[in-house]
């Protein structure tokens, strides 16, 4: 099969995108089904932005932020945190697998687990097969 | 004398998927319906004028000067109808929350035309249907071929059908935005461009609502309203009751709010909200007073069908639009 799943991944500026960076000029291979939008913090990340992405196609929604404690703005993390559970629960609804939404902690040294983490999720959403949510919503009738 | 009088308009109001609750708002102009039939020619308005879509057909592209289509797109019939009068009509208001955004008949769309089938026609408790007869499209009988409008399998909103010039939003709309909004447009009044929403405002439901509200919303668990003694003045949220509020335009004078029930949404989001439900989110991923992921799925477990809820008036209207199988 040659599915090759799109994964949007959104990575906080000042530790998940640092650490993303580190994976690149360490020059680590990971798979490159991720497109990457840098965001200032996890807490940035409307859910709006992440339904949007499904509208637009994507297979996957990856976000990327610093470990509990560690957020430049202090709450931002948990806030996003508390997002991810409730979208969780709404793409239950939906009918559209929760994994299809994942949120990890990676710092600004953690660039190796980066690139695992995308291997790992990009496996992960071509298992799940292609997600039908665009194709549906263009031949609503 | 009668020549110096202003012609009247031509004005037009017609049902889709709808319960019938916004042509009563129409109705409900009471002693103003004077004023309104001084200045308009009611052309075509199914619960109250017996014209047949025949004569709407045949009038000149365009000739209707305003109509108010109510109610979203479900079946065959109202798309027919929602292309016919947008043919004809200078302005097409997409008049209350199903035109708008998919309104309550367009919670069918977490469930599909089979699924509906299957319960409506087999089922619920109270049918009895051993045939396993399902609506046809067509029918022959001896005299001929009788017709159906075909159901469809999904709930759209009228501007995912046609054009629409202006939306006026409410379950139903609060009949005086009506009569201001029909005012504007009889005495040449300059109108909104085109796509506005008219008849509600730029601000929130909070921004409008008399309740206490502080700065620290934060709870351990949410409540439906059932399950707990409204203090009637603290804002619904802060007491763990869902409100959409935050999520909602203002427009209707907080009519549920000041009954003492939270706002279900039914205005549509304010501006610059693409999504009601992804606001609520977030409005409610502040609140929630945990930091540990387990003890977060406790406190969501507690908030009965957060789709539904947060997409009670908006589901086809909302970015996902329909659930998929
Ligand atoms: S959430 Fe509801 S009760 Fe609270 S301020 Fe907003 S509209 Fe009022
Ligand atoms: S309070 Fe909310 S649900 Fe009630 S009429 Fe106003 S907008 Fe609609
Ligand atoms: S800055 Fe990294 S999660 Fe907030």
């Amino acid at each position: 099969m040659s599915y090759e799943p799109t994964i949007v991944a959104f990575l906080c500026n000042w530790c998940s995108y640092t650490g993303a960076d580190l994976a690149g000029t360490s020059r680590m291979k990971y798979a490159s089904n991720v497109r990457i939008i840098r965001v200032m913090c996890s807490g940035r990340v409307d859910p709006t932005f992440v339904l949007s992405a499904f509208k637009e196609g994507a297979d996957g929604v990856l976000i990327c932020g610093c470990h509990p404690g560690d957020c430049h703005y202090h709450e931002g993390n948990y806030k996003c945190l508390r997002r991810y559970h409730l979208l969780q629960k709404y793409f239950q609804q939906m009918g559209l697998d929760k994994d299809r939404l994942r949120l990890e902690w990676i710092s600004a040294s953690e660039g190796r687990q980066f690139a695992e983490l995308v291997d790992s999720y990009t496996e992960t959403v071509k298992n799940l097969g292609p997600c039908k949510m665009k194709q549906v919503i263009e031949t609503l009738t | 004398m009668a020549k110096e009088e202003k012609p009247k308009i031509k004005m037009a109001v017609y049902w889709g998927a709808a319960c019938g609750g916004c042509c009563v708002s129409v109705l409900d102009v009471h002693e103003k319906l004077f004023d309104v039939v001084a200045a308009a020619d009611l052309v075509f308005w199914p619960i109250a004028l017996d014209i047949k879509y025949k004569d709407v057909e045949a009038m000149p592209d365009g000739d209707i000067d305003l109509t108010l289509y109510n109610g979203a797109v479900r079946n065959s019939e109202n798309e027919r109808l929602a292309k016919l009068l947008r043919q004809k009509s200078k302005i097409l208001v997409a008049y209350g929350s199903c035109a708008h955004m998919g309104g309550i008949p367009g919670l069918a769309n977490f469930s599909t035309r089979e699924e509906l089938f299957e319960r409506i026609y087999d089922t619920t408790e109270s049918t009895e249907n051993p045939d396993n007869i399902r609506p046809q499209p067509e029918y022959k009988v001896p005299e001929g071929v009788l017709e159906l409008p075909e159901f469809y399998n999904d709930v759209r909103t009228l501007n995912q059908v046609v054009d629409v010039d202006y939306y006026l939003p409410g379950c139903p709309p609060q009949t005086e935005r009506l009569v201001e909004v029909f005012m504007a447009i009889v005495t040449g009044a300059e109108l909104p461009s085109k796509g506005s929403v008219v008849g509600a405002l730029d601000k929130s439901q909070c921004d409008e609502c008399p309740r206490e509200k502080s700065d620290k919303k934060l709870v351990k668990r949410f409540y439906r309203p059932f399950e707990i003694e409204d203090d009637g003045k603290t804002c619904f949220l802060e007491q763990g009751v869902i409100c959409l509020g935050p999520a909602t335009r203002g427009g209707c004078g907080v009519r549920c709010i000041e009954g003492n029930a939270p706002c279900r949404g039914c205005y549509g989001p304010p501006p610059d909200v693409p999504d009601p439900g992804a606001k609520m989110m977030s409005a409610i991923a502040t609140m929630i007073d945990e930091n540990d992921p387990e003890a977060i799925e406790k406190v969501i477990d507690t908030i009965d069908d957060p789709a539904g809820t947060f997409y009670r008036f908006s589901l086809p209207g909302s970015i996902l639009r329909r659930k998929i199988t």
